[in-house]
């Protein structure tokens, strides 16, 4: 595999993770409990769709088959999609969707701190740029952990529900392939298997402080994203994606 | 004849004409965004831009309102973006902050380097009644840049620039 091989992979993987979840987050506009989550959401949304065209665009340059970031986006299937499973996955309640997305946050961003280091001009700009923004996603699903985990006994309940399926998506976000390999020996990205324990101590601190239970999944644990192999959720998304580019490729705004 | 600074400046005056779209009270310059701007041929100026967030939709007529307002003076603007350094709200100049409490949104309380601000933890005035006795309602406000608070002494709701 060369460089710039797994310096797209690497792109993709964390352009698809910013695209679909911003998507998903989408889908909460205007349905909200409140107005002020509505529009955070919809805000966090803004900033991942922000970074993946960011990412895309790159990922299309360090290609060189001229790919721009919307064919990227609109005109790959299933099978070529790279992000993780948990941010494909289904909004649910409001407990599910704050609980997918401070796993996120929480992985985010010491991905990005660590992308801060980067030898590679571009994933230290992109890390300089977001992480500021991520700050600002993780205060607020932290803040909502902690309200609603140590709120009313439903409130306690709908979380640990989200937690107790959700934890099953975790495991593969430090899921390393040659890739990694390939850009950790270049200095280029840090090494997931560092970020997990960091992930774990911060994450698991939260859980506890919300009054809430790390989930025992006995060791189970979902993969597949890194070949491609997807929940049945993601088909659902890029059919709504991209019906309109698919079905009218040269329309323009 | 013109020195090429003299027509920097000039363009500069230029870009002084534009606002931001969603805070019409501040003109791209004060926003920050404008890294640099300097002739490449006759008739052709490149301009840098920094964009504020990385998926702010005014990002788009921002650029689009550049290359109009070149236009009208005949030159064809060559629009590059940059986002190496990352635009902070520390840039944003002191008429521009004027211009916002002026306009009713607070500026940003404090430097970027004060560790604080990012975490919210801002002591932030009222722009209607100068109170600092203020409550944040939401982190995230009506465009990807402000945040929601409540002042405790007037009641009033404002918008608040957060600390970038």
């Amino acid at each position: 595999m060369t460089k710039e091989e797994a310096l797209y992979e690497f792109l993709i993987r964390l352009g698809d993770n910013a695209l679909i979840l911003g998507q998903r987050l989408g889908e909460w506009c205007g349905k909200a409990h409140q107005l002020e989550s509505d529009i955070a959401l919809t805000n966090v949304a803004l900033d991942q769709i922000g970074q993946a065209r960011l990412l895309l665009t790159e990922a299309g340059r360090i290609e060189g088959k001229g790919r721009t970031e919307d064919d990227l986006a609109y005109m790959r299937g299933e099978m070529d999609f790279r992000n993780n499973l948990l941010v494909e996955q289904d909004n649910g309640d409001f407990a599910h969707t704050i609980v997918r997305q401070y796993i996120f946050d929480v992985f985010q961003y010491h991905l990005l701190k660590g992308l801060q280091k980067s030898s590679n001009d571009f994933l230290k700009a992109y890390a300089d740029k977001s992480i500021k923004e991520v700050t600002y996603h993780r205060s607020l699903s932290h803040d909502w952990m902690l309200r609603l985990g140590d709120g009313t006994e439903l409130s306690h309940q709908k979380m640990q529900d989200a937690l107790d399926d959700l934890w099953e998506y975790t495991g593969e976000l430090f899921e390393m392939t040659e890739a990694d390999d390939v850009l950790i020996a270049e200095g280029m990205i840090p090494k997931l298997s560092d970020i997990k324990k960091i992930w774990e101590e911060e994450v698991e601190a939260t859980i506890q402080e919300a009054t809430l239970k790390v989930p025992d999944t006995l060791g189970f644990m979902a993969y597949g994203s890194r070949k491609g192999i997807h929940s049945e959720y993601l088909g659902y998304i890029l059919a709504e994606m991209q019906v309109l580019p698919r079905s009218m490729p040269d329309a323009k705004w | 004849m013109k020195t090429v600074q003299d027509s920097e400046l000039e363009y500069f005056d230029l870009l002084e004409t534009i606002s931001d779209p969603e805070i019409p009270v501040l003109t791209i310059v004060d926003l920050g965004i404008v890294r640099s701007c300097e002739t490449i041929s006759e008739g052709k100026v490149k301009v840098v831009i920094t964009p504020t967030y990385t998926g702010c939709p005014a990002m788009d007529t921002i650029a689009d309102d550049i290359k109009k307002a070149f236009a009208k003076e005949g030159l064809e603007v060559v629009l590059e973006t940059q986002i190496h350094p990352a635009w902070t709200t520390d840039w944003i100049t002191e008429k521009g902050k004027a211009n916002l409490e002026a306009y009713g949104i607070a500026p940003p309380a404090h430097k970027t380097s004060d560790k604080g601000a990012l975490m919210g933890r801002d002591e932030v005035r009222c722009p209607q009644c100068k109170s600092t006795n203020t409550e944040v309602i939401s982190q995230f406000g009506s465009t990807a840049c402000k945040a929601l608070y409540r002042c405790k002494d007037c009641l009033e709701p404002f918008d608040y620039f957060k600390c970038l």
